[in-house]
């Protein structure tokens, strides 16, 4: 996709173009092709993913996008026998090169997973997990970081009388609250969604919807989601992949209002999928 | 029109059919219940033949040629002994390979060479174990008939029950916590260490408490790289000579005086109770840890 | 965040900080599956000590006692100062005495009980059932020794009068009792495997539990009920105790099963225990028909794996 095409036509639509004009990229995707074995999951992906923005990504099952967005801190590494070629470049340098520590890019790239999965720890250990991987260990400065990142996934209030307790005490919704502050703990720079709110109920989806429209302030946010009108409502650019393939990206309320691919139509309108 | 199926014959033969169902499920269950039976019988036999002697003079003495007199403070302390050996050598070997081959070993023939050997080791007799044992470690390496050379020979022949159970406990950690890990930014060996290992606590622990109950009943390899049966002091190292609880019971069973029979029986009895009680910690933590993860 | 004074502090920049800090450190990280590996390799020499140091000792005793005198001589008496010799048979047959009692006792009453909790019992009764057994399984052999000699063995006294004090039956039985367990358990795991919808399959043609049993799970898991019945075998070929307690030290070759016999296992015992000199002649027999035993159970665990790997079966 040509992203200066897609700048234009978002200057004509005269929508939030001139915000988009002042924002960096995170991620720089070029000509990316990826393969389980010899199935070519990734077709060609060019994508250029924004920074303090959500950005969604849409499509059926099987066509890519949790492929994709595990492509982006490397966590695709760990299916055997996946290759891949092209170029992700994340703040200038290529996450596809091997001389890039992947330990080092999750650092700065947090993921949310569509199963919550938290530690089978106390409140606390979870949260405290990642800085003292990180080598921090002073109880004070943990003890803040613990605060701050509960305070900041909008969970602080429910469980700050029960910090020791073990995480598994906690509701489906809480659980996926606590791994959003987890990640919120190593205060990352981009964060990865994959399907966050499919294992969810109504109202928990809404409060990790809600907390994602806060987050996206401090963070650069990419989601995966099959769930089209959560899409519409959190993100402010939606890609559309099919069969491996990025058919559409553009701004999300110019995308399901005014679709120009009719495959992007025949799916947002509910035809398949 | 021909039928193929007579719904009478059918109907006829049902009953009895029915009533063959019953009576088979009766013999399994008859089947199943000797089992039962027959550790009833155990228990009851050796409790009325060794509660007798089970006094504080039997926990006191040392082997004796006398009846009254034996005790059996010697095979207990030596038992601990052992167990001082077995515990930490068997637990860092079994667990290091189980972590080895779940988390880090690619899948290639030298792996697989790796697990046939394993459960290759699971099946050799344990008295094979001893004369290994006796050919290295007592005699190579001239650790004579020391705690630490049974103590090794021992943990050798615990490690395939260790390494099995741990390999099991860390197998069943899901994949999505190790993900978790991993998107944090964790590297494999602080995953393996922070997340994994803490989760399959439970089934190592588990499994390093059978495996030591094994230990504590073990005879014929210390038998081979010849433990004594009669020893009246105790080891102050790991280097000194001891003896151990089924020893000191296989002693006192193939001495002639009908009396030594109620000795050996109170002496089984310490040795199941011991074995009974860590069984039962095993089974404890099994069912407390395995509901939450 | 308030912390005392203005400044805003950043975990990432923490990170940096450590992250450098580290970089000078002894690196933890590439030296650990080194470790680990070796933890493994470990048990691979062991298998290499036990197999280098029965072959290493074994030859030694091949050059004192020919190969030939020891596979083809049908007398074990080692202990005759005048005219020792050495043919394994007289132990290999003791050994299979008691091993073939021990089967005739196991088969049927495990797999009775194999069928039974995999078929018929309740889930509570499994619940109650399953960790008595593992019990039974868990008794150290030493105490089935005495039980043998001490129970068995009289009560078996009643029936037969002509029984002598140690013998192969009292001590087969045991043995038997002491490997159902193990074919229980085993052979279970592999009824239970079978999956739900065979068996729905049968019951959906209004076959009893017991038709389905024995036409459909028992066909469907018979390498896994083979193996647990090859390996529980391969048990009972290297018990020691129970047969050095009531089975006696008399080799011989006969097939009668209410003499006194002697096993290879109880032989090794026997030396251990006496008093022969390092370096004799009996002294390396040991390892001799240790090396009997060890292919002896070789080959029987080899033989569980192949049929378990060959006929796994494919739902």
């Amino acid at each position: 996709m040509n992203v200066t095409v897609l700048r234009s036509q978002n200057e004509q639509d005269g929508i939030t173009a001139k915000t988009h004009e002042e924002k960096e990229f995170v991620y720089k995707t070029t000509d990316l092709n990826l393969w389980y074995g010899s199935t070519h999951a990734l077709k060609n992906v060019n994508l250029d993913l924004y920074e303090n923005e959500v950005t969604a990504i849409i499509g059926p099952s099987g066509c890519g996008k949790s492929t994709y967005i595990k492509t982006l801190n490397r966590m695709i590494e760990m299916v055997p026998g996946v290759k891949t070629s092209g170029e992700i470049q994340y703040r200038g340098r290529n996450i596809l090169d091997k001389s890039y520590g992947v330990e080092d890019l999750r650092t700065q790239v947090g993921m949310v997973f569509q199963k919550p999965n938290p530690f089978p720890k106390s409140i606390y250990e979870n949260i405290a997990y990642g800085p003292k991987i990180h080598g921090i260990k002073n109880k004070k400065v943990l003890d803040e970081i613990v605060e701050k990142s509960l305070r900041g996934a909008a969970i602080w209030n429910e469980v700050k009388d029960r910090l020791k307790e073990n995480a598994y005490g906690l509701s489906g919704g809480q659980q996926q609250r606590l791994c959003i502050a987890r990640c919120l703990a190593i205060e990352p720079d981009v964060i990865l969604m994959d399907e966050p709110t499919s294992a969810l109920d109504p109202i928990s989806t809404l409060k990790v919807e809600e907390l994602i429209q806060e987050l996206k302030n401090d963070f650069s946010i990419i989601i995966v989601t099959h769930n089209m009108q959560q899409a519409a409502r959190i993100s402010d650019r939606t890609a559309f992949f099919l069969s491996g393939e990025v058919v559409e990206y553009r701004d999300t309320t110019t995308i399901f209002s005014n679709p120009t691919d009719k495959r992007t139509e025949d799916y947002i309108s509910g035809r398949f999928g | 029109m021909n039928k193929l199926v007579d719904k009478e014959i059918v109907a006829k033969k049902m009953p009895s059919r029915i009533i063959r169902n019953q009576v088979f499920k009766g013999l399994f269950f008859l089947s199943t219940l000797f089992g039962l039976l027959v550790l009833g019988v155990l228990f009851y036999r050796i409790i009325t033949q060794g509660i007798g002697y089970l006094d504080l003079d039997f926990f006191q003495n040392f082997a004796s040629r006398r009846p009254e007199n034996a005790g059996i403070k010697a095979a207990i302390i030596g038992t601990i002994w052992l167990m001082v050996v077995v515990a930490p050598v068997s637990l860092i070997l079994g667990v290091g390979t189980a972590i080895y081959l779940e988390e880090y070993a690619k899948k290639n023939k030298f792996t697989s060479f790796i697990k046939l050997n394993i459960s290759n080791l699971a099946g050799v007799p344990s008295i094979v174990f001893g004369l290994l044992g006796l050919t290295i470690f007592v005699r190579a390496l001239a650790l004579e008939r020391s705690v630490l050379a049974a103590g090794l020979t021992m943990s050798l022949l615990v490690l395939p029950v260790i390494i099995v159970a741990s390999q099991e406990a860390i197998r069943s950690v899901s994949k999505e916590l190790r993900e978790a890990s991993f998107a944090m930014g964790a590297t494999k060996w602080q995953t393996v260490l922070k997340v994994v290992l803490p989760a399959s606590i439970p089934g190592i622990l588990t499994g390093g408490i059978l495996a030591l109950s094994r230990a504590i009943g073990e005879t014929a390899p210390l038998i081979v790289i010849g433990i004594p049966m009669f020893v009246a002091f105790l080891p102050k190292t790991i280097m000194d000579t001891f003896t151990v609880l089924p020893m000191q019971i296989y002693n006192w069973t193939s001495r002639p005086q009908a009396e030594f029979q109620d000795v050996a029986a109170a002496g089984i009895l310490v040795m199941l109770v011991l074995l009974i009680l860590m069984n039962s910690i095993a089974v404890f933590i099994r069912n407390h840890f395995q509901k939450r993860y | 965040m308030p912390r005392g004074n203005d400044k805003e502090y950043s975990v990432q920049q923490m990170i940096t900080e450590k992250r450098l800090k580290k970089k000078n450190h002894f690196n933890f990280e590439k030296i650990i599956p080194g470790l680990l590996l070796l933890t493994a390799v470990l048990s691979v020499l062991t298998t290499i000590g036990i197999v280098f140091t029965l072959i290493f000792e074994t030859f030694i005793f091949f050059d004192r006692i020919s190969i030939i005198e020891f596979f083809t001589n049908k007398k074990w008496y080692p202990f005759s100062a005048t005219d020792a010799s050495f043919g394994i048979m007289p132990l290999v047959v003791g050994t299979l005495k008691v091993t073939g009692i021990a089967a005739i006792v196991a088969v049927p009453i495990g797999l009775a009980t194999a069928i039974y909790l995999s078929e018929y019992a309740s889930e509570k009764a499994r619940r109650i059932i399953k960790p008595i057994l593992e019990v039974l399984a868990g008794i150290p052999t030493i105490v089935y020794g005495f039980f043998a000699l001490t129970f068995v063995t009289p009560i078996l006294k009643q029936l037969i009068p002509s029984l002598e004090t140690f013998n192969a039956l009292s001590p087969g039985i045991v043995v038997g009792i002491m490997i159902t367990p193990m074919v229980a358990s085993l052979s279970e795991d592999a009824m239970s495997s079978v999956p739900r919808s065979i068996r729905e399959g049968a019951f959906a043609l209004g076959a009893t539990k017991l038709e389905t049993t024995i036409k459909v799970i028992l066909p469907a898991a018979v390498s896994g009920i083979t193996a647990s019945v090859v390996l529980a075998l391969s048990r009972a070929i290297g018990e020691t105790m129970i047969v050095s307690v009531a089975g006696g030290s008399t080799p011989n070759a006969s097939f009668d099963v209410t003499s006194s016999i002697q096993t290879m296992t109880a032989y090794i015992v026997q030396v251990s225990t006496g008093d022969a000199g390092y370096q004799t002649t009996i002294y390396y027999s040991i390892y001799a028909v240790g090396m009997t035993l060890f292919l002896f159970t070789l080959f029987m665990n080899l033989f569980a794996q192949f049929i378990t790997r060959k006929f796994k079966e494919e739902y």
